[in-house]
């Protein structure tokens, strides 16, 4: 992973901010440079921070880089603004989830590139505790 | 436009050639293909192929393998669009001899997985999603299709139906030369498979095999099998984006256009092969070509719909799952089977009375796909 290249994804993914369409109001995470209106003016947005998973999986054979942390799951969560998202599941076992499982935004360590390289952060969603 | 027809058919067998180079393997059926045709005069090459820079470290293939056959000279191109690659060079293929630019031409896929570890195709296969927001997360190609394979069983069928399809694939290639795993397999056996990505179980999952594939594209006369409709189409990148992860939009819409060239309705087509990477995706193709409902291909699957003498045959030399699925390769093996279906020389696999059938190749989720309809002529 390059520095730039992960560095111009640090405030969306850190912050969890997406952009919203100036012309119809569509919001979206992550930024678009189009609208599917046609328009490419936008302004900040900050998403919902909790929501729901929608469906789930449980990664058992990852890709290069995420060994040491399977099996991990991943989810299809939409926030409570209606933003979908694609993140790791946390801090629950795979039998305790379930479609409409209240979830909840946390600031986690995602991968590290080798001894030298970038120690990567990001979202990932962990269970709403009542 | 001109009508085009495949003249010339060459296949490989899949499996894994440890002790040959990729260029070997194209190079075989790059000769097939010219010999079945009857001519060696080509005027120009579309090679697809997936992920030959992370496999070999090879870029420009096109140059690479137009220098295997010994045809420098030859304009050539290589094609990528995920696994649709073979597909969509077909597709390309088609345009050249339709436009009247080219009238002899080499349409190949090649791929060669057995050269690197099971995780680096893990990776590569995730190279065909968004980077920065989907890949990012850790999901793998697998995860991805288990995220709607799930929401599929919330609401239309058992995982032994969805099973099904990768039961029927192997009945499929039972007999079948080419294929890399020519047996059958019981949906007892794949339900007491490993989970791959829950609820997906690894004998779901296509294998990693090494092949080629490669047609000859001319103008058509009046006998032999055309190309009727050719179409691509794609969609948003990440499930996230799209309002129903469970239609595929692009494979509707590619097929929608591919039926209309070629002037028939999904009931006219006589034998499918879909895009069966993983066992969900096989049946949320038949439903977007609108072969079955929406809803109801994993039933026909496991009522033996799709079986030879079925509704609608499908994937009659195995499919992705049983006749291996050499990514860049698979969508040109694809097209190839057609088209030996149609010419009735199937052999074991043959349906009988074959008229039009249809090649389904998808890159991504579903973000690319490339439908492509032969009928036979006379
Ligand atoms: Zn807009």
């Amino acid at each position: 992973m390059s520095v730039p290249r992960y560095w111009r994804e640090e405030v969306p993914r850190y912050r969890l901010q997406g952009k919203k369409c100036k012309a119809c109001g569509a919001k979206y995470f992550p930024a678009r440079p189009v609208c599917t209106c046609g328009s490419t003016e936008f302004g900040e947005y900050k998403l919902s921070e909790t929501g729901e998973v929608v469906t789930w999986t449980v990664i058992r054979n990852p890709p290069m880089g995420y060994e040491k942390y399977k099996p991990y799951m991943v989810g299809l969560i939409e926030l409570d603004d209606g933003i979908k998202i694609l993140s790791q599941v946390v801090d629950v076992d795979p039998e305790e989830v379930s479609a409409g499982l209240k979830v909840e935004a946390v600031f986690r360590k995602v991968k590290e590139d080798g001894k030298e390289g970038i120690i990567q952060y990001g979202y990932k969603f962990r269970p709403v505790v009542e | 436009m001109r009508k085009v027809a495949v003249a010339g058919i060459g296949l490989i067998k899949v499996k894994e050639y440890w002790d040959r180079p990729i260029g070997s393997l194209f190079q075989e059926a790059a000769y097939k293909a010219m010999k079945d045709a009857g001519t060696n005069k080509i005027d120009s090459l579309y090679v697809a192929n997936m992920s030959g820079a992370l496999m070999q470290d090879q870029l420009n293939m096109g140059t690479v393998m137009a220098d295997v056959i010994a045809k420098p000279g030859l304009p050539a191109t290589r094609i990528e669009a995920g696994s649709a690659s073979g597909g969509v060079a077909f597709h390309e293929a088609v345009k050249a001899v339709a436009s009247g630019y080219s009238d002899c031409v080499m349409v190949g896929g090649v791929e060669k997985m057995s050269d690197v570890l099971p995780e680096v195709v893990t990776s590569s296969l995730v190279m065909s999603e968004e980077q920065e927001y989907t890949a990012y997360t850790g999901v793998t190609k697998a995860g991805l299709s288990a995220m709607l394979h799930r929401l599929y069983l919330d609401i239309y069928a058992s995982p032994e139906e969805v099973g099904m399809m990768a039961v029927k694939s192997h009945d499929h290639a039972v007999g079948c030369r080419h294929a890399q795993y020519p047996f059958k397999m019981s949906i007892e056996r794949a339900m007491a498979s490993p989970m791959e990505a829950d609820p997906i179980r690894m004998m779901e999952c296509s294998g990693i095999g090494d092949g080629a594939a490669a047609l000859i594209l001319v103008p058509a006369e009046d006998s032999g099998v055309e190309v009727a409709g050719s179409a691509v189409a794609t969609d948003y990148c990440s499930l996230a984006q799209r309002d129903d992860p469970l239609t595929f939009n692009a494979v509707k819409t590619a097929a929608d256009r591919a039926y209309k060239m070629a002037g028939v309705k999904p009931s006219d087509i006589n034998l499918a092969e879909v895009h069966d990477d993983y066992t969900i995706n096989g049946v949320l193709s038949l439903e977007a070509l609108g072969l079955v409902e929406q809803g109801k291909a994993a039933k026909l699957v496991a009522e033996q719909g799709t079986a030879r003498d079925g509704k609608i045959p499908t994937n009659t030399m195995g499919g992705l799952k049983a006749r291996g699925n050499p990514l860049g390769a698979t969508g040109i093996y694809q097209v190839a089977e057609v088209a030996l279906q149609l010419r009735g020389a199937a052999g074991d696999q043959q349906i009988e009375g074959a008229e039009v059938g249809l090649a389904q190749n998808m890159g991504g989720i579903a973000s690319i796909c490339a439908v492509n309809v032969l009928r036979r002529l006379a």
